[in-house]
Parts: C-alpha cells; sequence; structure tokens
C-alpha cells in the first residue's frame, strides 16, 4: 500500500526524473555525434557543427573508409584475435577452476594462494615488456593472446560457481559408473553455461578494444588490431589518402568526416550485440559480486 | 602428511592436477617471470647480458627517481588526478543506483541503465576519439552553446587548467553506469519491510534514502572501497594516454605514462621498472592497510 505524496516527495521525484533523463542524453550525445558527422557532407560539418540529426547525407567518408585496405587487414586481425583469445581464455580459466574447485586436489591451498597472489602483486610494464622480447613471440599474435589469457580474478569466480554447484550431482554420476572425464563433459560443463558465457564476453570485448599490447609488441603494419590503425587516424591525425595516393580525393571529403566514419565502422560490431549482450554481463558482473 | 603419501595422494588425483598444470606454467611465466624481472630496477640493466650479466647498482634508480625533478611533478599529477576520481568517480555510481532505484516506470528504468552502461563496453581510443570531437572549439556543442551566449570558444584539449577535469569527467561518463550494478544488487537486496516501517513513520523519500538505502549498502560501499584504494595511485594508463597532448603534458603525464616514455621510448628499462615497481609496491601497500583498517572497524572485509 501506497502513502499518499507530499509536494515535496513530488518535487524529489521530478528531480529523479530529469537528472537520470540528463544523464542518459548525456551518455549518448557523443555518440550521435560522432554518426552524424560520419554521414555529413564536410560543408555541413563545418558550416553547423553540432546537430544531432544529419541534415543532409553523404557517404563519402565511409566511402573513403571501405577504401582504405589497412582498416580491414586490421579488422581480420582484430576478428581472429578476438576469436583465438577468447578461446584460450575459456579453456585456460576452465581449465584452472575445475580442479581448484575441488577439495580432493592435493595442496588446493598452496595452488590457489599462487594464483591469487597475482591479483596484488605484479613486475610491471617493462618486465612484461622485456619477458614478451625474451621468449621470442615480439611480433606474432601469440603476444597479444597469451599474457593475458587467465585473470586470476576470472578464475576465482568460476572456481566458487562450480563450488557453488549441488555436489550431490557428482556423486550420484559416480555411482552410476561416470568417471572423471565424463562427470566433467556431461553434467559440470553444461551446469557451468552461464559463467562460461560471462568469462567468453568479458575476454572477446577486451580482445576487441585492446590496443596497447598491439602497439609495444607489433611492428609489422599487417598485423596491427583495428583499435591501433583507429588510433592513427582518430589520434595521431595520420592522413587516410596516404594510402589511396590521390590528393585530388583527399581534399574532397573533411577529415573529420572520415575520422568519424572509421570510430564507427569499428564500434558497429559492439553495437550490434550490444543489446543482446548486456543482460549476460549485468549478471556476469553480480555472479562476481556475491563472494568476495 | 609424509612425502610418499603426497605422491599417492597427486598419483590418484592426476586429472585435476594434469589440467591445473597448464595454468600453473601460464602463471609462472607469464605472472611470476615478470615478477622476477623486477630485479632489473636493481641495475643497470643492458638487453643483450640479461638480468644475468648486467651489473647491479643498488638503489641507484631509486635515488634518481626520488632526486628527479621531473618525477615529482608526475606523482603530484597522479595522485592530484587519482584523488579526485576517487572523491568523484566512487560516489557518482552509488548516486546513480540510489535515483534509479527511486523510480517506478520499467522502461525508464530499463533505458536509463541501457544508456548508461554502453560507453563502458567502447575502447578508449573511440571514447577518446568522441571526447575529443565534442569538447571541439568549433564543432562541439559546449563551445557552440558558449559562442552562443557571447563567450569565447574554449580549447579544452590543449588547456592544462581543464585536462584534469576532463580526464575526471570522463572516466565518471565511461564508468557510472556499469559500476552502478553491484550497488543496485545491493539495494534489490534490502529487506522491503524496513521500506515499510519507515512509511509508517511517515518520513520522505529523502529520509528514506537517508535512513534505510544507504546504511542498507554501507557494506557493499566498504569492500568496494577497499578494492579502489589502490587506485589512488594505480592510474588508468589507457584513458590519460590516448587523451594526453604535447600542451598538457606538465598536468597531465602521469606514473605509468612516465613508465611507457621511460622504458619503451627511450629505453631506459631499469630506470622505468623502478618506476613501475614503485607504483606497485605503493598500490599493494595501499590495498593491505585499507582491508587492515576495515577489518578493525567491521566484518566486511575482502580477505
Amino acid at each position: 500500500m501506497r502513502h499518499r505524496r507530499t509536494t515535496s516527495d513530488t518535487v524529489f521525484l521530478v528531480f529523479v526524473y530529469a537528472f537520470l533523463g540528463a544523464l542518459s542524453l548525456a551518455s549518448l550525445l557523443p555518440l550521435m555525434q560522432a554518426i552524424t558527422i560520419s554521414l555529413s557532407p564536410p560543408e555541413v560539418v563545418n558550416s553547423y557543427g553540432f546537430h544531432l540529426i544529419p541534415t543532409r547525407f553523404d557517404f563519402a567518408g565511409f566511402e573513403r573508409v571501405i577504401h582504405y585496405d589497412t582498416i580491414w587487414t586490421a579488422y581480420g586481425n582484430t576478428i581472429v584475435r578476438t576469436l583465438l583469445g577468447t578461446a584460450i581464455t575459456l579453456v585456460m580459466t576452465f581449465l584452472g577452476a575445475y580442479p581448484l574447485s575441488k577439495r580432493t586436489l592435493p595442496n588446493r591451498k598452496l595452488w590457489t594462494g599462487i594464483v591469487v597472489l597475482t591479483m596484488f602483486f605484479s613486475g610491471g610494464m617493462i618486465p612484461a615488456y622485456l619477458l614478451i622480447k625474451n621468449i621470442g613471440i615480439m611480433n606474432s599474435i601469440w603476444a597479444l593472446v597469451l599474457p593475458g589469457a587467465v585473470s586470476a580474478f576470472m578464475l576465482l569466480i568460476v572456481r566458487n560457481f562450480i563450488m557453488a554447484l549441488p555436489e550431490s550431482l557428482e556423486e550420484s554420476a559416480k555411482i552410476d559408473g561416470a568417471n572423471d572425464i565424463v562427470i566433467l563433459f556431461r553434467i559440470v560443463l553444461p551446469l557451468s553455461l552461464p559463467i562460461i558465457a560471462t568469462v567468453g564476453l568479458y575476454a572477446g570485448v577486451g580482445h576487441w578494444n585492446a590496443w596497447f599490447d598491439s602497439m609495444i609488441y607489433i611492428q609489422d603494419e599487417r598485423k596491427q588490431v583495428l583499435q591501433m590503425i583507429l588510433r592513427k587516424i582518430l589520434l595521431e591525425g595520420q592522413d587516410v589518402s596516404a594510402e589511396s595516393g590521390s590528393g585530388v580525393h583527399a581534399q574532397a571529403v573533411n577529415s573529420e568526416t572520415v575520422k568519424m566514419a572509421a570510430l564507427v565502422v569499428s564500434v558497429l560490431p559492439i553495437l550490434f550485440v550490444y543489446p543482446f549482450l548486456q543482460k549476460y554481463f549485468v549478471k556476469g558482473t553480480l555472479m562476481g559480486s556475491v563472494k568476495g | 602428511m609424509n612425502k610418499r603419501s603426497l605422491f599417492k595422494n597427486y598419483l590418484t588425483h592426476k586429472y585435476f592436477f594434469v589440467m591445473l598444470l597448464p595454468v600453473l606454467v601460464y602463471y609462472a611465466i607469464f605472472h611470476y617471470a615478470p615478477m622476477y624481472g623486477v630485479l632489473i630496477a636493481f641495475q643497470d640493466y643492458q638487453f643483450l647480458k640479461g638480468v644475468w650479466g648486467s651489473p647491479w647498482v643498488g638503489l641507484d634508480n631509486f635515488r634518481d627517481l626520488f632526486g628527479g625533478l621531473y618525477f615529482g611533478q608526475v606523482l603530484r599529477n597522479t595522485l592530484l588526478i587519482n584523488f579526485y576520481k576517487l572523491i568523484f568517480g566512487f560516489t557518482a555510481p552509488i548516486l546513480l543506483a540510489v535515483l534509479i532505484n527511486e523510480v517506478s516506470v520499467k522502461w525508464f528504468k530499463k533505458s536509463v541503465q541501457t544508456i548508461s552502461y554502453l560507453p563502458h563496453f567502447l575502447s578508449w581510443v573511440v571514447l577518446a576519439g568522441m571526447v575529443i570531437e565534442f569538447l571541439s572549439p568549433s564543432r562541439g556543442p559546449i563551445n557552440m552553446l558558449l559562442t552562443w551566449l557571447g563567450a569565447d570558444a574554449v580549447f579544452f584539449m590543449s588547456e592544462p587548467g581543464w585536462f584534469r577535469s576532463i580526464l575526471v569527467s570522463t572516466d565518471i561518463w565511461r564508468n557510472i553506469g556499469f559500476s552502478s550494478i553491484i550497488y543496485l544488487a545491493a539495494i534489490a537486496g534490502i529487506n522491503p519491510e524496513m521500506y515499510e516501517a519507515s512509511e509508517v513513520d511517515g518520513i520522505s523519500r529523502i529520509q528514506k534514502i537517508w535512513y534505510v538505502t544507504i546504511p542498507s549498502i554501507a557494506p557493499v560501499i566498504v569492500i568496494m572501497l577497499i578494492l579502489n584504494s589502490g587506485s589512488i595511485i594505480n592510474d588508468d594508463f589507457e584513458q590519460v594516454f590516448n587523451l594526453l597532448n604535447a600542451k598538457v603534458m606538465d598536468v597531465g603525464e602521469v606514473l605509468s605514462t612516465y613508465t611507457y616514455t621511460e622504458g619503451l621510448l627511450k629505453m631506459n628499462y631499469s630506470y622505468a621498472a623502478a618506476v613501475g615497481l614503485f607504483k606497485n609496491v605503493v598500490a599493494l601497500v595501499l590495498v593491505l592497510s585499507a582491508n587492515y583498517i576495515a577489518s578493525r572497524f567491521s566484518d566486511d572485509t575482502i580477505f
């Protein structure tokens, strides 16, 4: 039963709705601006400045981006990296979490401790760089997918999740004559799907957005990832037309339009899958936060 | 347990251990080997000689560090920026969660959440590109408003006076929604009887937030504060590096970007490793002491 609202409550509620509405708008505005600029002809961009809905559509920016080979090579590299990296992360995280969830594992505390310690102390940027250099995986995709393959935090979350599964399930399977491998594939893995999805999503988005490792470990431009090429176009102000070479075309299209077109092209996959993935992320974040 | 039975124990559970082994090898190579690499902070590291062959110099790198003029400035920037981020960036998601909780219109609640989570899923490269465009002196909405009002346009990105505020506010912009999830979950766990009882007492909505909601989620706030305590010295490299430019170096360079320029661009490996080690040790001490202090006052600790 709701009590009657007082005037001050009403004023407060109006404030709440107005504030949250303004905040949502502020979250979206920069993205909307980027999309609008990417679709506008340069004259409009320069003379009107900020506007939410494109007044005139012009796909010249996207055309330029589409003909820029380096972006597509980088796109491919990012896709390969995301798939390979996510697969490695999933397999390794599970390989670590499953045994550590078993009370019967010898020296379980010691092994867990070794993993947990890495959450609180690390060598830092320079020793990590020298390590990659020394073990000879510089300039290869392995330098991008291996160093961050298993996060201690994720491993603990998966471990806690498996530990929370009812033990009786495994016991009854054992009585029915199933061995450890059968139990793992027929019982534990199917039940762990939600947490596996969560780890996969985090790893996937992480790989899609990563650029720093590509910047320091990859020298060959053909092996660079998408974010790195985008960084060059957006932030280092490199001219995309260097590739196509024709100065006439380069002057015809405002570079802001090209910049924003490249930006939009790189976020399109995330914008498309985001509405579907969002609820899994939310669930996963909560699963991880239940226990410290 | 003697050695024999431990060995036997491993033999009985060999499948578990075989599964665990690749992960342990991974940690040894990619996490523990770099910890060993920290030794170069006490050396004059030369790449060709390696950690084994490089000459030891004791604390020389640290003396250079603390004696250097530039390091003081970098440390000051790091602490200032992260202090502001901790004050505003930590409270903002709590405020957001509390306000979202007051909304009873379902579609509005959902839309606010969906939209506010979105920036968290984009990379700092993309976000920096959008921020720079958004704050542009000629095309950005803020500057258009300013010029419309008759004021001069502000060159936000290259103005040292604005740079730290930009770092703090874009950090909030990116994380406010996603960080609020955990507080929303905590609020959802509050016993409804508490609200009902307070309604019988006839308190207002604001009083309800102050006397019921906030105290109820205080344990979660404490845990999040402990987890965040190391962040006062652990800056967000991806954010700062993508927004930094030559004009705001003096106020914007932080420990991690400094490590990057000194170590990987100028190849002062040992000196940069010393910077990194200093940062990591301070962060570790901060987290451990925050946890210790919290344990003295309540049960809400992380370990």
